[in-house]
């Protein structure tokens, strides 16, 4: 017999639902973006968002069973994004899994949005213990250490901004329109990394980053240029401002990997599709034959709700159940979700 | 007929059954607390006290606002997803009319109301003819300074209902004096039961299209739309 796991996802601007199978095949796989929605306003209005995920959750949830062919009486659980992300989001998302599993007396289960990217990979290769994941999005940049399945452990975090949030800072700095990030990755494939920016290395031995300090650099050079009568070419600056990023990124995933002696190393979250960081991770692992390095397809960067299938599958295999007074939780940590289902065993 | 009705729109936590147009059970909590944790309990509780499962009920009775955004949608989506799972209708009924059902008076006029903040309310004008509710003015969001000059124009009696009514009490007896009544406390709570036998017998909404009665529109939509105007 073969298990079938309903994700559901809202954290932040896209109502997303989608099936998969024995923890790893995707049946279908629904997301409604408010890109452009959000676009007017320059970034993700909360309330707005919210409002959205009301209007779409039942016509995505409706395209998912009609994809894959299946009804709810399939299906083995239902496993939700919890948190961490936009409360007022996040609740649509919840209630509503709260609102099937009820209707049809199904297990529910609660999901950390970031173990959701994580096991975005597994839809597409097979973990291998110990393993090493990069989480770079606009809300986080984290080294996890996973020594086995719903494991995990953060071995470096940023303490200021997310890498994606310094990629959008930028982005507005130089008028480009919503979103600005992958705009940047843009550029900087026709620019020359000319300008100098800090690379925060932080204390010896530390996995952490900051990306802070080099947003303001980007930032002071343009008024400096632009006070002087200068004109930068926009395309140097993103390619010179996207180079440091990806070194320090780059270069700390790759001694903690060493440190930690992993199989594997994923990169995951929004950022992951980047194409700069992708190259400079290929060519900086490329030599090292005992570290198989992961990135999740394009579509499965970003959010989605068959990640949250995904680490739903493993989080319901462990026994993880919520009860039906499950919550939203803005600043859920991933270590706490961790030891949770860890309890459960 | 088997009936379920959520109402998360305000401060109040609200869930009932209701079967052949009679109420079986009420749950409401008064209390400050996140209806996300409150909500699912409740209905699984006043289900199991009525020995109704899900796959019994043949409607849902929504309460859309106006109220807390958030609280709105806690129940819509709760709503929404039960009546779609289970192919059922959904019927929505604005949080004001329903605590206007509470006066039981003729030829008084009823409005209920919820503080929006700044001095504004959300608020509509209603009538009991006969035990059915007309709607006189429909749901708005206003300052209750401007309002309560509006109804004054009627030259009828008025009942204000609503949970923060100490709050806007002197301003109400100031501007209408004898013309306002305000009834003790327990009828400004809307009842869940209430809602159930209204969601039995009124026409269904139409789901994937049913949203919360929000009134207001977002700060930063409503710049927006300005700024297009402006634009030309
Ligand atoms: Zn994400």
């Amino acid at each position: 017999m073969s298990e079938y796991i309903l994700g559901i996802e809202t954290s932040c601007d896209e109502t997303a639902a989608a099936i998969i199978k024995d923890g790893r095949e995707i049946v279908s796989n629904v997301v409604a973006s408010q890109i452009e929605s959000h676009k007017r306003f320059g970034g993700v209005v909360p309330e707005i968002a919210s409002r959205h995920h009301v209007e779409q959750i039942t016509i995505v949830l409706e395209e998912t069973f009609a994809k894959a062919g299946l009804t709810i009486d399939d299906m083995d659980a239902v496993a939700v994004t919890e948190g961490p992300g936009l409360v007022g989001a996040l609740l649509v998302g919840v209630n509503a899994a709260k609102g099937l599993a009820y209707a049809h007396q199904k297990p529910l289960v609660g999901v950390h949005h970031i173990a959701g990217h994580i096991y975005a990979n597994r839809l597409e290769k097979e973990f291998e213990f110990p393993l090493l994941a990069l989480v770079v999005s606009g809300g986080h940049t984290e080294l996890i250490l996973m020594k086995e399945h719903g494991d995990f452990e953060i071995i470096g975090e940023t303490r200021d901004d997310a890498a994606g949030e310094a990629y959008d800072k930028v982005a507005r700095t130089l008028e480009l329109p919503y979103p600005g990030g992958p705009k940047i990755d843009q550029l900087a494939h026709q620019g020359e990394a000319n300008i100098d920016f800090p690379r925060a290395w932080l204390e010896e031995d530390c996995f952490d980053f900051s990306f802070s300090g080099l947003k303001s650099a980007v930032i002071n050079t343009l008024h400096n240029a632009k006070q002087k009568g200068e004109t930068l070419k926009q395309e140097d600056l993103a390619a010179s401002f996207q180079a440091s990023v990806v070194e320090v990124l780059t270069e700390k995933t790759f001694q903690a990997a060493k440190q930690y002696g992993v199989k594997q190393v994923i990169v995951a979250g929004g950022v992951a599709a980047n194409k700069g960081l992708r190259a400079a991770m290929q060519a900086k692992f490329e030599p090292e034959e005992s570290v198989e390095l992961l990135f999740p397809s394009l579509s499965l960067c970003t959010d989605n709700a068959a990640m949250i299938a995904a680490a739903g599958a493993i989080a319901f295999k462990q026994g993880d159940r919520a009860k039906w007074d499950l919550n939203a939780n803005p600043s859920l940590s991933l270590e706490r979700y961790a030891k949770r289902s860890m309890l459960e065993r | 007929m088997n009936v379920l009705a959520i109402d998360t729109s305000n401060q109040l936590l609200g869930v009932a059954v209701s079967k052949d147009g009679e109420v079986k059970a009420e749950y409401t909590a008064n209390i400050k607390r996140n209806h996300s944790v409150g909500l699912m309990p409740a209905i699984d509780h006043v289900m199991q006290e009525t020995e109704t499962t899900p796959a019994q009920l043949d409607r849902i009775a929504i309460a859309k606002g106006p109220g807390s955004y958030t609280g709105v949608r806690i129940g819509l989506a709760t709503a929404k997803t039960i009546a779609w799972t289970l192919k059922i209708p959904i019927v929505a009924i604005s949080s004001l009319e329903l605590l206007a059902h509470n006066v039981r008076q003729q030829n008084v006029l009823i409005s209920p109301f919820f503080d929006a903040r700044r001095g504004l309310v959300y608020t509509g004008l209603y009538e009991n003819n006969y035990d059915r509710i007309h709607v006189k003015k429909e749901d708005q969001n206003i300052l209750m300074e401007q309002w309560l000059d509006e109804v004054q124009s009627y030259q009828k009696p008025v009942i204000f209902l609503s949970q923060d009514i100490k709050q806007h009490q002197s301003l109400i007896k100031e501007k209408l004096a004898k013309a306002a009544i305000i009834p003790p406390v327990i009828d400004h709570l809307p009842r869940p039961g209430q809602l159930a036998l209204l969601g039995a017998e009124r026409n269904e909404d139409n789901l994937h299209e049913l949203t919360p009665n929000y009134i207001r529109l977002v700060e930063a939509e409503a710049k927006w739309l300005k700024e297009q105007e402006q634009n030309g």
